[in-house]
């Protein structure tokens, strides 16, 4: 029990120590540009953790975060480099948009479920485009992800600038989802958070105690034994890029379903990239996901007070969000601790 | 069986552009004229992709690369007034980053895919916060008209009147394919990426010649990087090179690592993107923007489930190199 404690313990040293070092980087460049880091920080956290409000703003902003983190984690597991959460996730959101306009006098109680289905639905069907050309061509998850996330952003915008576009309207927008899809809120905290915390350990528990999840384990740590062992590569990679695309699907959707009630291009920027900071500071473990979401959604939601108040641009948050993400993953800080740990990696190459 | 695509490839292209020349010889110059500064980021970006893995190492973050030096020789450029200057610092900061990636992928053996995605999220963050508005650079690099070859009837308006940045790119893309496949540091830097231990059993410093090449491939990155915000555009806005680092990956297998064939493989991205921008001037065909802009991403992943599974990557890519491992 004791030996527990201390693993784990130890694999909270390098993310803790990582976030303190980019924080010292962080400061250095805010006060280079002439403003004062100490109040930047102090602004940062006490709007993200010190009220009520605050920590509610904070959770609202890490669902969709602790959700396409699990979609790049559940991926990352497999042996996959799933960098399209964002395209996945954009299509969810869209798709769950249609379903909540276009569906009228649905009790909520069918309403939402059959929105989230659409975009869990809509996100996987992304993915899997990837998923099969890894497992049947041999082409690289990285390039078509990101090809992928380019292609459904145009076609996004272009679905939400003529097919589906709000009538009159002179902005490139969908119309407004029924009041029967909106996921509410409970005791002032939003509903959707709940949704993805059930969601993670949904995820942990396949990890743990299923077959799917040994299979998924067993490839993404070594391909060829997995495979000897006589596991199907093809059908792990489909279905775990399936599992992320569904996950960062739904992500799509709850944003759309409990905050923005409608699908408009410019929303959703960045949530899906985020989640591959996320899950990189989790180290891929899914109940891990859910800290380093809240602190991610957190740092986002009060970059624009501390903007107000500390007089430092927004863009700070994603230059110390790259900077914890280098110190996480690169093994210098394991060098210097003196410790053996396992660093992340995939199969590199291009055609395995 | 390769000779032969090839040639069909090159007598089919030829006979085409001889016939729409004999149709309409002012567009169809127009149209392959500015095919070239379409394809030259791609072509320059993918031959990063070349350096980099035929010696072994996977380098995902040429992206990031391109968009740090083109931030970097932009604003200096504009500080600085002195777009020459800004150049000189695009490509050292190219420079930089292929040391950064060097020393993550040979001297920390970190997982090379991570690696890069890693520069791609940094240099996203660096370049977005650091952004300024309202900065300019005095102009962009001018074109050159060349005496002789500007006056070839049909040919010589294509190939004159391109800026320096893209002459010196032409000239270093078939520099390497001499230097890759002529030269003694060709054959070592190709037998690194396929064999590292007989290479090194052979006397050749593995970790050395995959640093030297890395950083060198920045340079080229940062070149790239640099062609974009100094001479195609004249501007810089966040995350504006779009992907290119990417489509140069897919470019890059396409042709097949090698610098000519990977040079073609950009013409003909370049081609498809300047004859949709024809046709959409033309009103012949009415397609959404959106859909003009998905053009590229679409043929990436068109060409890379065609040509992947034909094509054989270098064979000791993407692993580290451990002096001990027998």
């Amino acid at each position: 029990m004791a030996m527990m404690q201390r693993v784990k313990l130890q694999s909270l040293t390098v993310p803790l120590l990582s976030l303190l070092i980019a924080f010292l980087f962080g400061s250095i460049l805010i006060a280079l540009q002439g403003s004062d880091p100490l109040l930047a920080y102090q602004v940062l956290f006490t709007k993200a953790f010190g009220s009520i409000e605050g920590i509610a703003t904070t959770l609202a902003k890490a669902t969709p975060l602790i959700l396409s983190g699990l979609a790049v984690a559940i991926c990352l597991r497999a042996g996959l480099f799933n960098i399209g959460a964002q395209g996945q996730l954009i299509s969810g959101a869209l798709a769950s948009a249609w379903a909540g306009y276009s569906f009228v006098g649905l009790p909520f109680l069918i309403h939402i479920p059959l929105a989230l289905l659409f975009g869990a639905f809509f996100g996987s069907l992304v993915a899997l485009v990837a998923g099969l050309l890894k497992a049947y061509r041999g082409v690289h998850e990285v390039i078509t992800t990101i090809m992928l996330n380019s292609i459904v952003i145009a076609l996004a915008d272009y679905l939400a600038s003529t097919p589906f576009k709000e009538p009159d309207q002179p902005i490139t927008r969908t119309p407004k989802i029924e009041e029967s899809a909106r996921i509410p809120d409970i005791f002032g905290l939003p509903f959707g958070f709940f949704i993805a915390i059930a969601i993670s350990v949904a995820f942990w528990w396949l990890m743990r105690r299923t077959t799917t999840g040994f299979r998924i384990e067993t490839i993404g740590r070594n391909r060829s034994a997995g495979w000897y062992a006589g596991i199907s590569v093809k059908r792990v990679i489909i279905s775990s890029m399936l599992l992320g695309g569904a996950t960062a699907g739904i992500a799509g959707a709850v944003e759309t379903l409990s905050i923005t009630g409608r699908f408009e291009p410019a929303f959703n920027a960045g949530l899906g990239f985020d989640g591959i900071t996320v899950a990189l500071l989790a180290r891929a473990n899914p109940l891990g996901v859910i800290p380093a979401a809240i602190l991610i959604g957190g740092m986002r939601g009060a970059a624009s007070t501390m903007q107000f108040r500390a007089g430092v641009a927004p863009e700070i948050v994603d230059l110390l969000l790259a900077l914890i993400l280098f110190f996480v993953t690169a093994p210098i800080l394991l060098r210097l601790l003196k410790r053996k740990e396992e660093g992340i990696s995939l199969s590199s190459g291009w055609s395995n | 069986m390769r000779f032969r695509l090839s040639y069909f490839v090159i007598i089919t292209s030829i006979l085409l552009f001889a016939y729409f020349y004999s149709q309409n010889s002012i567009v169809t110059s127009s149209v392959v004229f500015t095919a070239i500064p379409f394809a030259l980021p791609l072509a320059l970006a993918a031959m990063v992709g070349v350096m980099c893995e035929r010696t072994g190492i996977v380098n995902i973050g040429i992206e990031g690369t391109m968009l740090v030096s083109a931030f970097t020789a932009f604003f200096l450029g504009a500080i600085l007034k002195n777009i020459s200057a800004g150049l000189f610092v695009g490509i050292m900061t190219g420079v930089l980053v292929g040391l950064l990636l060097s020393v993550m992928t040979i001297t920390w053996k970190m997982d090379q895919i991570i690696a890069g995605v890693i520069i791609n999220i940094m240099a996203a963050g660096i370049t977005s916060f650091l952004y300024r508005q309202n900065y300019s650079i005095p102009s962009t690099f001018t074109p050159i008209d060349i005496p002789v070859i500007g006056d070839i009837p049909v040919v010589g308006p294509i190939i004159s009147n391109h800026g320096p940045i893209t002459y010196l790119g032409i000239i270093f893309i078939f520099g390497l394919w001499v230097a890759l496949y002529k030269t003694p540091w060709g054959l070592r830097s190709r037998s690194v990426g396929e064999h590292p231990s007989s290479a090194d059993t052979a006397g050749v410093s593995v970790v050395r010649l995959r640093y030297i090449n890395v950083t060198i491939a920045g340079a080229v990155g940062g070149l790239a990087g640099s062609y974009l915000a100094l001479e195609a555009v004249g501007i810089f806005e966040r995350g504006f090179t779009a992907g290119k680092g990417f489509t140069a990956l897919a470019i890059m297998i396409f042709g097949r690592w090698n610098p000519l064939g990977a040079f073609a493989a950009a013409l003909f991205f370049g081609l498809s993107q300047a004859v949709t921008n024809q046709l959409m001037i033309d009103e012949v065909v009415q397609i959404p923007q959106q859909f003009v802009t998905m053009l590229p991403y679409v043929l990436t992943i068109l060409i890379l489930a065609i040509s992947a599974g034909k094509v054989r990557p270098p064979a000791a890519e993407g692993i580290p190199y451990e002096k001990e491992k027998v």
